[in-house]
């Protein structure tokens, strides 16, 4: 059986998308590495994002998909190689110095505030924004404008009606939909998204994928997006990286991607058709 | 106006807001409704636990962090005000700076622990609290010229501030208008600004971070939040407030000594009175340290007239011999626990909704 060492110098730039003011990637890692002991869970990875797209990164499961992600986001320390946002070199940076610069984080398993409400988890997202987590001496709820923001971001994902709910009470997809709100709310410059839509319910789904929509469209960010569901892919992505084992296997534009063997193979399991 | 000097958490709930007026008034009053030396004592040590409880919440119930120094801040500040009253004499000047001198030391000593111990995991952080205390405690009890050692100090304060100040000749209402009343209104009044100050605190912004802190410090760094800074800020102003009431009973007591300040009895008192009156809430604080004082300081007068009333019973009136009090209170404690998870404010607020 083949393995993901087949790896394709398979780069696309992606295509059909006006050229934007500021061509240098916005994002990018350099031979990104991280092993657990003996197992390499990242295998230098080199990788660039352009400002404005929109990247899926498909893979089996336990092809590194997240780790790279928490890579980039900071909840993991490189063993080697590089994360650059901006031309900043932010390999070395924790958690909350990566959020300032502008990445910003949705997590698989859902990781709210539990005990706070729903419309407290935002508003501390909004908090946060504002830099106004270190203020002791005024009352949280006289910033009107935080209250405003998050109310807003809530409407944005329909959460309206649930907001005084302690999220613990939630049903799963709201809380789902509260994880992307959160993401929202923060408004990074780089968004990463880990199958947002696992363990939704089929008429939940769409509502998360038009949230993902808009956001493409209507702000200059780029967006990461861990996703199983082909159809979704199809749709959204702009180009697809394909992981496996840790490795770069196949980058470029989706339907080339979704086509190639190595794909078919390692990612959806079928062999390869005859072609 | 109420509300923003409640920073705008109010008690939501009937029955709550109704029992903590009967101890604010009763607090307030304390020396013309509840006459007698024994009474105002107790008065006075609710004011100072209401304190010392309220900022112990401040880590445990809203940031989530378990420590066992809490006596010991509460030490260093009792002991920063004996020792000033005692080598600077018994004048204003010397309570100023030994209360401020207090408050500092604790603050260091928090920003110490803190920046040394809570990256890590909490029960890390708990067992050093726990070494660096019990190491405090021996180290005063050894420091015998400095601090008196076990014996600990006794003290002047304030002329104005002792019995022996008359300020009304006449009695009113029946009471003596003394420094012992000024000394117990300056508790009082400290208290409650203490208290108000850390009521806007925990609905600060700051505030409102830390229970995030609390919630999932995980999730917290990644919207940007740096989980150590506001850990340890939440340790070192629950440490000054902590050494600001120890200040409060080195003035009231005129004596300070491992006994009343630093032991793990203390701590544990503490822990249980958080526990009862509900964690996470500074109300709770209130009625935690009202009911727990009221009941380690009266329950065995009661359990005295229990015993005489049923002394024709033989077995009941063994049981409710004076001297079985402490059984009795570990009871009333299981009870409390089992049938109030959330204390009595989280019980009293639950019920309401």
């Amino acid at each position: 059986m083949p393995s993901g060492r087949v790896c394709l110098p398979y780069f696309l730039k992606t295509t059909g998308r006006p050229a934007l003011a500021d061509e240098r990637p916005i994002l990018e890692t350099s031979d990104l590495t991280i092993r657990f002991g003996g197992h390499v869970a990242v295998d230098h990875v080199s990788c660039s994002f352009d400002r404005g797209t929109l990247t899926a990164i498909v893979g089996p499961n336990g092809a590194g998909k997240t780790t790279y992600f928490n890579l980039i986001s900071g909840q993991l320390k490189a063993t080697d190689g590089a994360v650059t946002l901006n031309g900043e070199d932010i390999t070395r940076l924790s958690v909350p110095e990566r959020t300032d610069r502008g990445i910003g984080r949705a997590f698989q398993l859902t990781n709210l505030f539990p005990t706070l409400s729903v419309r407290e988890n935002v508003r501390l997202v909004v908090q946060s924004r504002a830099r106004k987590g270190f203020d002791l001496f005024s009352i949280a709820e006289s910033h009107v404008e935080l209250l405003e923001r998050a109310n807003h971001v809530l409407a944005e994902v329909r959460l309206v009606d649930q907001a005084d709910q302690a999220v613990s009470a939630l049903p799963h997809g709201d809380q789902r939909k509260l994880e992307v709100a959160l993401l929202i709310a923060l408004g990074p410059q780089v968004l990463m998204f880990d199958e947002p839509t696992a363990g939704m319910s089929v008429d939940e789904v769409p509502v998360i994928l038009e949230l993902v929509r808009k956001l493409k469209a209507d702000m200059d960010r780029t967006i990461l997006l861990v996703e199983h569901k082909m159809d979704v892919i199809r749709s959204l992505a702009d180009r697809i990286i394909v992981l496996h084992n840790g490795q770069l296997v196949a980058d470029g534009d989706p339907a080339e991607v979704i086509a190639l063997p190595v794909v078919q193979e390692a990612y959806l399991g079928k062999a390869p058709e005859a072609a | 106006m109420l509300t923003r000097l409640l920073s705008g958490d109010t008690p939501r709930s009937g029955l709550l807001t109704v029992l903590l007026l009967i101890v604010l008034i009763s607090l307030a009053f304390a020396p013309f409704l509840f006459p007698g030396t024994k009474s105002l004592e107790t008065a006075a040590r609710i004011c100072i636990f209401i304190v010392l409880v309220a900022s112990y919440d401040l880590l445990l119930g809203y940031s989530g962090i378990v420590s066992f120094a809490h006596t010991m801040f509460f030490g260093i500040g009792a002991y920063g005000t004996a020792l000033a009253l005692n080598t600077s004499g018994p004048n204003y000047g010397s309570l100023i700076w030994g209360t401020l001198a207090g408050a500092l030391v604790a603050a260091l000593f928090a920003l110490a622990i803190g920046l040394f111990s809570l990256r890590v995991k909490a029960i890390f952080f708990a067992m050093v609290t726990l070494a660096v205390a019990s190491a405090f405690a021996v180290f005063v009890s050894q420091m015998s010229w400095l601090t008196g050692g076990e014996d600990g100090l006794n003290y002047k304060i304030p002329r104005e501030l002792t019995p022996a100040f008359k300020l009304v000749n006449e009695k009113v209402l029946g009471v003596r208008i003394n420094g012992k009343l000024v000394a117990y209104y300056l508790v009082f009044f400290a208290s409650a600004v203490l208290f108000l100050v850390m009521l806007r605190v925990v609905n600060s912004p700051f505030g409102r971070t830390l229970k995030a802190v609390r919630d999932n410090a995980f999730r917290a760094e990644a919207i940007g939040y740096r989980v150590v800074w506001y850990r340890t800020t939440a340790t070192v102003l629950s440490a000054v407030m902590a050494a600001l009431a120890g200040s409060l009973l080195a003035i009231w007591l005129r004596y300070t000594g491992p006994a009343t300040t630093l032991s793990m009895e203390i701590m544990i008192d503490i822990l249980l009175m958080v526990v009862i009156g509900g964690m996470g809430t500074l109300y709770g604080a209130v009625l935690g340290a009202t009911l727990f004082i009221l009941a380690q300081t009266y329950l065995q007068n009661l359990m005295g007239v229990a015993a005489e009333a049923t002394s024709a019973v033989p077995l009941v009136s063994t049981l409710v011999a004076p001297e079985r009090w402490l059984l009795w209170l570990g009871v009333l404690f299981i009870l409390s626990v089992y049938f109030f998870p959330s204390g009595i404010v989280g019980r009293l607020r639950a019920g309401r909704a």
